[in-house]
């Protein structure tokens, strides 16, 4: 590890080029004595998928009711689809987003195709029947408008919740978890329909448990705990908390490790992890490695393998909120 | 302007027309609105039909029918505590906030779908009632009670009653956390009605023109201010972050 973590709160990530769709400067809000989340900064570029990470209760449910005017922060400001988040912004506001909250909460008793009609009234979209039937359409959900909400799966409540913040053609769309509870296949189809919207330009602000997904999934990601603990692409947040390593293993360890790798200017430092397997620290991996092979074929090692260790965003994140556990216990 | 205001009309009718197909889809709800009011009528015809026609002079010295007021006054404020509150525990509310619709807007649908059930359960009692009377009560009495004033007063003040309870019951629920604690503050809500129509009905306060156009006129203020006071108490962040 290096020791790098990222972009800190106070300091604001930018999108990845062009007008923002959300820009969010020192953005912080608290109940009575309790810190929902605290000098939160970033930006999101419109067509981006953008994914927030981060344990319960670090705050990511409030930022998305913040955002999306339910909640009214109480330090920091916001640019919302263009529009400066103040109260008297709100309606306008809401007009350009939409928010799919963690719960469905559709009408169980109404079917499909009313409850979508209900919400096309709300927004005020124009020719309803069309918006409605391409919605069902992005949701494969065609063939159930008529059945009631209540008959459905959690899966395609799922759905039929996705649908209905397609409605408006939202410049912004906020999902909360959009997969918490559905089993892995439901989950893959909600996790497909996504990535269908981010090709076609939408852009997503998403909240996220599943680490995997967040990676196949987005541009960009955020970790939240509180504050913004880091934000960047996954691969580019891999390389800022982690140092770059190869492994090295031979058929039988090497009699003198510290002759072979310790002449090598491209390796910075070594370890012995266990017998005949070596964990080098190198700057640049594509260049220490011809030269690590040819080393240990001087040797005369029999090598079994040379390779990268790739970490996971899932281990970005863990070391990251460890981190905090670990201050927190200090 | 036009478009603002047809927008507008949108959403009223949006939330409008969701409850009144929820109530349709339970049939429970709309019977559990008119079984009190229906069992409410059956000790009054008792009496009526008991009522000798040599006493049928008396009556016209009273104001009975009016003791019917009670009823829109009483059966609205169950369903209207349950508006907000209840969307609220099913978890049905949050996406509606998410939409651009106003809160004038969202409390204006929830007001008006109280209210149509509800003044068409107090008319059906009304009807139930004077048709009862009209073909049961002896003739004497059937025309001492059934007079024109206060059939009159009875179609015009049942939505103007009904109403102001829909807005009573509404700040309950809109400030509530609990179903069953906003419908029980939404009947005592209701009593002030209630006692003011049962006065009226007993002839402890005199029923006059005067009285009717002031009380109408009241009732008209009362429910103009109702609707204020219910936008400003329905307040997005209390009822999504405050707990369920």
């Amino acid at each position: 590890m290096n020791g790098q973590n990222g972009t800190r709160a106070g300091q604001t990530s930018t999108a990845k080029g062009g007008a923002a769709a959300l820009s969010v400067r020192g953005l912080g809000k608290r109940f009575g004595d309790r810190v929902a989340f605290h000098d939160v900064s970033f930006e999101i570029g419109f067509g981006e998928v953008f994914g927030f990470l981060g344990p319960n209760g670090a705050g990511k449910t409030t930022i998305v009711r913040t955002l999306g005017t339910l909640i009214k922060p109480t330090s920091g400001s916001a640019t919302v689809a263009g529009i400066p988040l103040t109260p008297e912004n709100g309606a306008q506001i809401r007009q350009r987003i939409s928010v799919m909250p963690e719960w469905p909460g559709l009408y169980l008793r109404l079917s499909v195709a009313e409850n979508l009609g209900c919400f096309a009234d709300l927004y005020g979209v124009p020719d309803p029947r069309d918006r409605i039937d391409r919605a069902l359409r992005a949701v494969n959900l065609t063939d159930r408008a008529d059945s009631p909400c209540g008959t459905l799966s959690k899966g395609l409540r799922q759905r039929v919740a996705l649908a209905r913040a397609l409605l408006p053609d939202p410049q912004v769309l906020f999902l909360d978890e959009p997969t918490a509870g559905l089993d892995p296949i439901a989950a893959r189809d909600v996790h497909e329909l996504i990535a269908g919207l981010g090709r076609n330009g939408v852009t997503i602000f998403l909240t996220i448990h599943r680490l995997d997904e967040a990676e196949r999934l987005c541009d960009r990601v955020a970790i939240l705990n509180t504050t913004l603990r880091t934000i960047g692409p996954p691969d580019e947040l891999r390389d800022r908390l982690f140092a770059r390593t190869l492994a090295v293993r031979t058929l039988v360890p090497l009699a003198d490790p510290g002759w072979v790798f310790g002449t090598l200017s491209a390796v910075t430092s070594w370890h012995q992890d266990s017998s005949g397997s070596y964990l080098l620290a190198v700057s640049r991996p594509a260049v220490a490695a011809p030269a690590v092979t040819r080393a240990l074929v001087s040797a005369g090692a029999d090598v079994l393998s040379i390779s990268e260790p790739r970490h996971s965003l899932e281990d970005v994140y863990l070391e990251l909120i460890d981190d905090d556990k670990e201050a927190s216990l200090a | 302007m036009s478009n603002s205001m047809s927008v507008r009309t949108r959403r009223i009718r949006a939330v409008f027309r969701k409850e009144l197909r929820e109530y349709r889809r339970s049939g429970n709800i709309v019977f559990a609105m008119a079984v009190i009011p229906f069992i409410f009528l059956i000790q009054p015809l008792i009496q009526v039909f008991a009522i000798p026609s040599s006493a049928s002079a008396a009556l016209r010295h009273e104001d009975s029918l009016l003791y019917l007021l009670a009823i829109p006054a009483i059966v609205p404020a169950l369903v209207a505590a349950y508006g907000v509150v209840g969307e609220r525990q099913q978890g049905t509310l949050e996406p509606v906030l998410t939409t651009p619709v106003r809160r004038d807007e969202f409390v204006m649908g929830k007001a008006l779908a109280s209210l149509l059930p509800s003044a068409a359960v107090a008319y059906a009692v009304d009807a139930v009632f004077l048709a009862c009377v009209r073909l049961f009560a002896s003739p004497p009495v059937a025309s001492a009670l059934l007079r024109w004033p206060e059939i009159l007063a009875q179609v015009l003040f049942t939505p103007m009653i009904a109403a102001w309870s829909i807005w009573i019951g509404l700040a309950i629920s809109a400030r509530s956390t609990d179903i069953r604690v906003a419908q029980q503050l939404g009947m005592l809500a209701s009593l002030p009605t209630v006692a003011v129509t049962s006065l009226v009905a007993f002839n402890v306060i005199r029923p006059t023109l005067a009285l009717a156009l002031g009380a109408a006129a009241l009732l008209l203020v009362l429910n103009a201010a109702g609707w204020r006071l219910v936008s400003a108490l329905f307040n997005r962040e209390r009822l999504i972050a405050s707990a369920r």
